[in-house]
């Protein structure tokens, strides 16, 4: 057929579509439940741009005093910034004004939840290895811009809450050392709150971030155009190929149909369920606040350091330092600089630069998959610690108490999480080679002539097995040669208790066993492997 | 033995890989090719057929819906569920559109996945990877490129151009500061002093009335703000995050701190409302401890000894605004709080 057949004469002939589409049509994408999350992420995404676009319309980010004289009589005659006096316009008046809210508030959440799971399945299955190193950063600035767009964007009503989480805001940065009153008052114009802070959050909120994240998501994907989707593990499956289905048409019609999915579940939440209703709150003023208020949950963990840490604040030459708010700061940057770092560091351990395509399974990964458990169980106390007066009043707990648990489970449960994890793939890793060996169990027992008794078992087939057998192995380097004594331990600390993958020999030798264990059930059995019932059937 | 597994020498030095003793397994290749039962059944293939195109029907439906509401079931105006204008006819309003719309969606989603999973060919394909890094020729002709363009421009041959050039270069970032600088004021002493003022009475929140000693009960709390502070008041709201304070009474008795009950009034203290950690306003009391906990992060300020922190991570105490009762039993300041309010900051303790 030609391509004048198909309508794209003209197009070719001014933009060269034909060779477009010869490229990208063909494209092949491998399948898996787990590549969803990125996806998720990027219509959420497109769907926070629509709803918010929508909400630009009626919105009005001015902190000019009003009085309210709107439908909702509970606030009539009270005094409110224009931003909180125009989303509750958007709320009560505008024709599906509070839907598109509503819709844009949980595409945010559902956005960022995507994000984090997404990066976890990058980082379990070892995604971000060489080449994809540079998009596992773009991939994190994405995520830190997401916190960035969802605190702003929180931040523009104007209610109490959203006053609240400013003023938090305000305290931390003048605690940092020296410049943090000059950046609080430059950043809010003058004192908190002054006049100028949503306007200026609604420039960055609706225009410098989307932007950003705009173009960082396009790089996002040119790169992996470019690396082509690593694959899971899998007959035929290599490093220098890729297997799985066209981006025309079984990917255009499934990627596509699943933003529509994403859209309408998003739509169907918000129809139902009401978030952040703002006039319970009430504007924001500097004097009210209501125990249990809580920032939108991704932001959450940056809340719970601030309430585990006792408080620490010393003098020096009369000058203040306020450990009760740095040392949480500095945790902070230390876990997202190890996330965003870590792709080098395993690099630096392992020395390995060959190209990888085919993922690891995490339990192959030992200590980076428990690396990532321990990283996650920080990060989750932080974010329950940022609840811990509602985990209190639910549970009838002290808050001081469980302030306390949290305190110790901080250090305690990372080390533990990370070692009871890297047993378990270790038995995981155990238990697979067993199979490989040995087959499956068919829990059908024979006794032989001596009494013994055996177990038959099904060998795996070729497909079966490769998938248990391919996966790399790695093992401790010795300090010299070239080797620091420090690289040294950290391949010990990494492979010190590896699990070999079976080799060609290995499986050998299992087979010849299992052979002449056949050889004495076949005698047993006269060679019909069926259980006594079975037999009775025929 | 320390090769990479394809052979190459690691550039980066020793690796740690392991070698796979006599190579390893050999890739079996692509497992046999299942089939769905719409790809031989005639009958099955039509049925998904119909499926396909009645999900994409219940989408037009969807859509109906959310037009319709949009004119019938309006938070304003005519709603069929609902009185005109109510809270209930935003509640139906929003609950009939988005119905609609998720409708309207969701379907089109569902039948482009019906159709891709059960008519699109669901046979895998294989396409080749290419190594990303350049061929040998590229690399070099690449490098040729660069160096001919440097030499072109003479950068090595002109030192006098790079050196001014990276001082423009270097210069120009700071002229960012200017335009920054003018976004807001410089601290000052703003942070040091509230609208306090000795003299000044003590008025309720909100509604402004000025407090007698005799109206403060044993145990009860008032939330107050200086009485000259008005809506009218230039900064008003900024005034009032950080004037705001809240009146405790306790019984002298249980006083563990002498000047703390010196700055009161037969036990009637107040104390700055806003938490010394990041600022939230302190705003829970509980009369049995006679504590003031901070619903923020929970910081616990005990008021019988001149609101100490007893827990939580803020470090120094709330401010206490020292009062006297005026001529007509009104409680007023004597002067500002002695020390800034809210959250600590570099030069806090400095005079200013
Ligand atoms: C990049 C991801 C984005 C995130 C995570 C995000 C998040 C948020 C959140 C949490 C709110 C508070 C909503 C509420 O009132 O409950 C908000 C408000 C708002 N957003 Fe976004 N947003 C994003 C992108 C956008 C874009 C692209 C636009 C416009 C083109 C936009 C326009 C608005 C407007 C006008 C408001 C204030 C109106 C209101 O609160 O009702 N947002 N955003
Ligand atoms: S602001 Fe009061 S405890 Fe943090």
């Amino acid at each position: 057929m030609k391509l004048g057949a198909v309508g794209g004469d003209w197009l070719d002939e001014r933009v060269g579509g034909g060779g477009l589409v010869k490229f990208f049509a063909r494209k092949i994408f491998p399948d898996h439940w787990s590549f969803m999350f990125g996806e998720v992420a990027l219509y959420s995404f497109v769907i926070l741009l629509i709803s918010g676009t929508f909400l630009t319309m009626f919105f009005d980010p001015s902190m000019t005093e009003v009085e309210y004289d709107g439908p909702y009589e509970a606030l009539q005659g009270m005094h409110m910034s224009r931003a909180y006096e125009s989303t509750l316009y958007i709320s009560f008046e505008v024709k599906g004004g509070l839907l598109f809210r509503q819709m844009h508030h949980w595409a945010a959440l559902v956005f960022m939840v995507a994000i984090f799971v997404h990066m976890f399945r990058v980082f379990f299955t070892g995604a971000f290895r060489k080449p994809r190193e540079l998009n596992w950063l773009v991939g994190f600035s994405l995520m830190v811009l997401g916190m960035v767009a969802g605190f702003t964007g929180y931040s523009l009503p104007d209610d109490v809450l959203s006053g609240n989480g400013l003023r938090v805001v305000d305290g931390l940065m003048k605690a940092i050392p020296i410049v943090g009153t000059y950046i609080s008052m430059l950043l809010f114009g003058g004192e908190f709150p002054g006049t100028h802070i949503i306007p200026r959050f609604f420039t960055m909120h609706i225009l410098l971030v989307p932007a950003m994240i705009l173009g960082l998501i396009a790089i996002h994907l040119v790169m992996l155009v470019a690396h082509k989707h690593a694959h899971y593990p899998g007959p035929g499956r290599t490093d220098r190929n890729v297997v799985g289905f066209p981006l025309f048409p079984v990917y255009t019609a499934k990627a596509g149909g699943f933003f529509f999915l994403v859209f309408g579940i998003i739509t169907l939440v918000s129809a139902t369920t009401a978030i952040n209703a703002i006039w319970v709150y009430g504007p924001y003023d500097p004097s009210p606040v209501s125990a249990g208020s809580q920032p939108d949950w991704y932001m959450l963990w940056t809340d719970g350091g601030l309430r585990l840490i006792p408080g620490w604040e010393f003098t020096i030459f009369g000058y203040t330092v306020s450990l009760n708010i740095l040392l949480p700061m500095v945790v902070y940057g230390g876990l997202l600089a190890f996330l965003a770092l870590y792709p080098f560091i395993e690099a630096w351990v392992t020395g390995d630069d060959r190209e990888h395509h085919v993922l690891d399974l995490p339990y192959n990964t030992p200590v980076r998959t428990g690396l990532g458990v321990a990283w996650i169980s920080v990060y989750l106390i932080l974010a329950m610690a940022a609840t811990n007066d509602l985990i209190a009043l639910k549970m009838h707990l002290s808050i001081n108490d469980l302030t306390w648990l949290f305190r110790i489970s901080i250090f305690v449960a990372p080390v533990l999480l990370f070692w009871i994890t890297k047993r378990l793939c270790l038995s995981i890793q155990r238990q697979k080679r067993n199979l490989v060996l040995h087959g499956e169990e068919t829990s059908r027992v024979v006794r032989t002539k001596t009494g013994d008794m055996l177990e038959i078992h099904e060998p795996l087939d070729e497909f079966e097995r490769w998938v248990l057998v391919q996966h790399d192995d790695f093992r401790p380097l010795k300090a010299g040669n070239g080797v620091s004594a420090l690289r040294a331990k950290a391949t010990s600390f990494f492979f010190k208790d590896r699990i070999a993958p079976v080799s060609p020999a290995e499986l050998r030798e299992a087979m010849e066993h299992a052979h002449h264990e056949k050889h004495v059930i076949d005698e047993v059995t006269d060679g019909d492997y069926r259980i006594p019932a079975e037999k009775a059937m025929h | 033995m320390n090769d990479n597994l394809d052979g190459s020498s690691p550039a980066r030095g020793v690796s740690a890989i392991a070698p796979k003793e006599g190579g390893g397994f050999p890739n079996p290749g692509l497992a046999p090719h299942v089939h769905r039962q719409a790809d031989s059944d005639k009958r099955a293939e039509r049925r998904a057929e119909r499926v396909v195109a009645g999900l994409f029907l219940l989408s037009v439906l969807g859509t109906a819906v959310f037009i319709a509401a949009y004119f019938l079931v309006t938070p304003t105006g005519t709603n069929i569920f609902a009185e005109e204008g109510s809270t209930r006819a935003v509640w139906w309003s929003n609950l009939i559109t988005g119905l609609g719309l998720a409708i309207a969606v969701f379907f089109i989603g569902a039948a482009a996945v019906h159709w891709a999973k059960t008519l699109m060919p669901d046979e895998e394909m294989v396409e080749e990877r290419h190594a990303l890094r350049g061929t040998d020729e590229t690399r070099q002709a690449a490098a040729a490129i660069i160096t001919e363009g440097l030499q072109e421009s003479g950068i090595g041959r002109r030192p006098l151009i790079v050196t001014t050039m990276v001082a423009a270069l270097a210069a120009l970032p700071i002229a960012v500061l200017a335009p920054l600088s003018t976004l807001g004021p410089l601290p000052g002493n703003k942070l040091h002093h509230t609208f306090w003022k000795a003299g000044m009475r003590l008025a309720r929140d909100h509604d402004g009335t000025p407090i007698r000693a005799a109206d403060v009960a044993m145990n009860s709390i008032f939330h107050v703000m200086p009485e000259d502070l008005t809506e009218e008041t230039e900064h008003f709201l900024e005034e009032r995050a950080k004037a705001a304070a809240v009146i405790v009474r306790i019984d002298p008795a249980l006083g563990k701190n002498e000047e703390s009950l010196a700055n009161g009034h037969e036990g009637i203290l107040v104390f700055s409302k806003i938490c010394t950690h990041v600022g939230c306003p302190v705003a829970l009391y509980e009369q049995q401890t006679h504590h003031m906990l901070c619903p923020c992060h929970q910081s616990t300020f005990d008021v019988t000894d001149g609101a100490k922190v007893i827990f939580g991570p803020a470090h120094r105490p709330l401010p206490q605004l020292p009062i006297e009762v005026d001529a007509e039993g009104y409680l007023v300041a004597t002067g500002d709080f002695p020390e800034p309010i809210g959250p600590s900051f570099w030069d806090i303790h400095k005079d200013k």
